[in-house]
């Protein structure tokens, strides 16, 4: 025992000095491109707002309060009231927490099938291969919005629709990059001595293949999230999904869209930004993982 | 003579997260005007740094911080980058290490060619092409016409070389850079590309700066040598002088690690080390055949070009198909070493490949201690208990490491597999470090953070972690410098004569083999050409291309000791 004992020590510096390594990197990296620092800080912001959305919130964003409908932003009001006269901010604030539970789920759905089927496409090859490259082709044959709308339209309408059809829509992109890079590293030296080890071919695939493309799929999912974000409150948009009075932004810029000619601009225009900003701050921070991963594809 | 370069108190730095790290410190160099200077060192020494401050051409992070470098006359430090680009290609150009990365390869080689002579006016596009293929006759292509039409993937890396070398002189400038011109190509290739630089350098009265870490290479084509060590010149002298009578440790040291004919593997470390002890451990039944491979054959087959070809043609008519190894017979016996030595496309790997059990023969037998471990698929070979009893040491000891793998778990990898579940792992570990002489504190370390040699001893330690029988050893020092090599081969030895285990030592490097090996194989175009003892295939070779080979093979003279 003692012998373990005093084999385990020095793993725990090794980890740590590890763990401060990349973290040290990662500042580095922020330090020299202070627009990923800004899109942390977005998403932190985006985070709390998630979690804590309820309690932040000023008023019920369900609550409508006929007497004080359609007011522009005020002190009261910081984003203004709708047709309801329910509070856009408390609606901006709650709504983070289903989109973005949306994008996370989806992403997290499609990163499990899509990556493992590209793994194997591009690991084994052959049949493998030529199955998970046809189902992908087929995705990509249809316009990607009308099929997550068909989708919908055929399974039903509810949030865990709109994850399923969100996650298929992307199922291509990651099967694809997962495949390429998985068959980059079929031949490399350290696949053969994997072998030599005694590692069975799905047990290369899982733990020596999987662990070395993740970087390069972490970028791909936080670049993905920002469209799902958008895919969702695009189904919104246009009726499918979630349904009002639930606060979501596609259905809130849906509400606010009629009203833009009438000069009530600050329904629809909130809970848009809201959505662009997220669609940015995930887009951003892909670049910014993108550097922190892999310092030669800098730009 | 005046000279053509001047480099005086060149200081260059890079800025990188940990500050500013000084690549090349005060360093002096000149070039004489029709003199071949070489600039030898180790990887890191700062020799390619330096070549790149004299053309411009380094990256962003790096700056010339001191000193100036006068070339004809031209402060190149301060000249404006409008001139630089004039200059660069027209008056001094560079040979890169990797002719195919050097080369576009989705543009015909002869018009790669124009674009340098359009780009410097030195052609027009009535006589562009004649000129193209003029450049491609001078560094003697054949059939320079057919050539001109051909894609880099089209020609062999010596090809390629030529083509690169061809651009480079295509507008007959004054001052020609080769970087490690020749790494990665054939002995024999090497020594054609080299002697063409040579002899056109001559010809045209060009000044050379040849930079490697080969110092054979150097001591045959060089007039004068520099050293450099860590970003400093620490010799510089004419290169007769600088073989006979090495004054600076650093250079001795060097000179002593590199393979030459006539010494014994001790005789590359620094120290005078004891001769390996005679084999301790005991060798059941030394002598008697350990593995016997038999009429090997893998064959490949030709791909037809396209769908078109392979409709219009029938089945009958289509190609024999490739044979990278063409029926090849040898044994190696219980405690030997045997080399197997031959030039790229010879059909080595191949063979190391299929007696790894990695690849499927398509004939022939492999016998391993009595069993035909040719009829077991490779796929089914992962869990077959004899698996553990062959294991390999990889050519790139980068490469072969998992990136995000510790130390201690890649050597733990095969363990893990294969030892009875008892074993107390981490002391296993750190006994196989011990072994192969790795600090127990970079156990817990990622590649990323071990230096190469640090890397080579990780990955024997995971050969020979199971107590194979059979290690074969994939060019192991291929990609290390030569002080790193002359360790990592004496390590190799001193664990041959602690296990008792047989090594086949797949390699391009004659004198390196001669060291190690019991027995060489030859081999050519997928057969064996010669086979014996080391001692009589190399000192008395009977067959022409191994005598081609050995004499291809630069070396630097020897010492007088």
């Amino acid at each position: 025992m003692s012998a373990l004992g005093e084999g385990a020590a020095p793993v725990a510096p090794g980890r740590l000095s590890g763990l401060f390594a990349t973290l040290g990197h990662a500042r580095y990296v922020i330090g020299g491109n202070p627009v990923t620092g800004f899109a942390f800080g977005l998403l932190g912001l985006l985070v709390i707002c998630a979690i804590f959305g309820p309690m932040l919130a000023p008023y019920d964003p369900l609550m409508s309060d006929t007497l004080a409908k359609l007011q522009p932003p005020s002190a009261k009001h910081w984003f203004g009231t709708d047709a309801l006269g329910r509070d856009i901010l408390s609606r901006v604030i709650v709504a983070a927490r289903l989109d973005l539970t949306i994008a996370v789920a989806s992403v997290a759905l499609v990163f499990a099938f899509g990556g493992l089927a590209g793994i194997a496409a591009g690991f084994f090859g052959g049949w493998t291969d030529r199955i998970v490259g046809r189902i992908a082709d087929t995705i990509m044959a249809f316009p990607l919005f009308v099929l997550a709308m068909g989708i919908v339209a055929a399974l039903g309408n509810t949030v865990t629709n709109i994850v399923i059809a969100t996650a298929i829509i992307n199922f291509p992109l990651y099967a694809r990059i997962a495949r390429a890079e998985a068959s980059v590293r079929r031949e490399a030296g350290y696949v053969m001595a994997a072998r030599l080890s005694g590692n069975s071919e799905w047990r290369i695939a899982l733990t020596t293949i999987m662990p070395n493309i993740l970087p390069i799929m972490m970028v791909q999912m936080s670049l993905t999230m920002g469209y799902a974000i958008l895919n969702a409150a695009g189904l919104s948009f246009i009726g499918l999904g979630v349904r009002p009075p639930t606060p979501e932004w596609g259905i809130m810029v849906a509400e606010g869209s009629g009203s833009i000619i009438s000069g009530e601009w600050w329904i629809a225009l909130f809970p848009g930004v809201a959505l662009m900003l997220a669609v940015f701050c995930f887009n951003l921070i892909g670049d910014g993982l993108r550097d922190i991963v892999d310092p030669q594809r800098r730009t | 003579m005046s000279d053509l370069l001047e480099v005086s108190g060149l200081t260059v730095e890079f800025a990188t997260r940990r500050g500013i790290v000084k690549a090349v410190r005060q360093v002096d160099i000149s070039v004489a005007k029709g003199e071949t200077l070489g600039i030898v060192g180790e990887s890191g020494s700062g020799k390619s740094v330096t070549s790149y401050a004299v053309m411009r051409i380094l990256d962003r992070a790096g700056r010339i911080a001191e000193g100036t470098i006068s070339f004809a006359g031209l402060e190149v430090q301060n000249a404006p980058e409008r001139q630089m680009v004039d200059l660069r290609g027209r008056e001094m150009s560079m040979i890169f290490q990797n002719p195919r990365a050097a080369l576009n390869p989705i543009r015909r080689v002869g018009e790669q060619i124009e674009d340098v002579l359009r780009q410097h006016a030195q052609a027009g596009s009535a006589d562009a092409r004649d000129k193209a293929i003029e450049a491609l006759r001078q560094v003697r292509i054949s059939r320079p016409e057919e050539r001109y039409r051909a894609y880099p993937f089209e020609l062999s890396g010596g090809m390629c070389q030529r083509v690169v070398i061809a651009l480079a002189l295509a507008c007959r400038p004054k001052l020609l850079i080769a970087d490690e011109p020749t790494t990665g190509l054939d002995v024999t290739t090497q020594k054609a590309v080299m002697d063409l630089i040579v002899e056109l350098t001559r010809e045209r009265g060009m000044s050379t700066i040849l930079i490697t870490h080969d110092l054979g290479l150097a001591a045959t084509y060089c007039d004068r040598v520099v050293v450099m060590e860590k970003g400093e010149v620490v010799e510089s002298a004419p290169a007769a002088m600088i073989f006979s009578s090495p004054q600076h440790p650093y250079t001795r040291k060097l000179m002593r690690a590199t393979p030459r004919p006539g010494i014994a593997l001790r005789d590359l470390l620094p120290d005078d080390r004891p001769a390996p002890p005679p084999q301790s451990a005991p060798v059941a039944d030394a002598g008697a055949p350990l593995l016997t491979v038999s009429g090997l054959v893998k064959e490949y087959p030709r791909e037809q070009i396209n769908f078109i070809s392979r409709l219009l043609r029938p089945a009958q008519a289509q190609e024999a198909p490739f044979r990278a190894v063409d029926g090849i017979s040898f044994e190696v016996r219980r405690g030997e070493s045997v080399g197997l030595v031959g030039e790229s496309g010879c059909g080595k790997s191949t063979t190391s490949m299929m007696l790894m059990r990695l690849l499927d023969p398509t004939d022939g037998t492999i016998t391993f201690d009595g069993q035909d471990i040719g009829a077991i698929p490779a796929k089914e070979f992962a869990r077959n208990p004899l698996r553990s009893r062959i294991q390999m040491v990889f050519q790139d000891p980068t490469d072969s490491l998992n990136p995000r793998f510790t130390a201690a778990r890649a050597i733990a990898d095969p363990l893990m597999r294969f030892a009875n579940h008892g074993l107390n792992l981490r002391s296993r570990i750190e006994d196989l470090a011990q072994l192969v002489g790795l600090p127990l504190d970079l156990l817990d370390r990622f590649p990323h953070q071990l230096s190469g040699g640090q890397k080579a001893r990780v990955g024997i330690a995971r050969a020979m972690a199971l107590e194979p029988d059979l290690v074969v050893l994939d060019e192991p020092t291929a990609a290390l410098d030569v002080s790193v090599q002359a360790v990592v081969l004496n390590l190799l030895a001193d664990l041959k004569a602690k296990l008792g285990m047989s090594y086949l030592f797949v390699s391009h490097d004659l004198h390196v083999v001669r060291l190690v090996c019991d027995r060489v194989i030859v081999m050519r175009g997928g057969r064996i050409v010669e086979q014996g003892s080391a001692a009589q295939v190399l000192e008395a070779p009977k067959a022409d291309y191994t005598r081609e080979l050995i004499s291809a093979a630069p070396h630097p003279p020897v010492q007088g000791s």
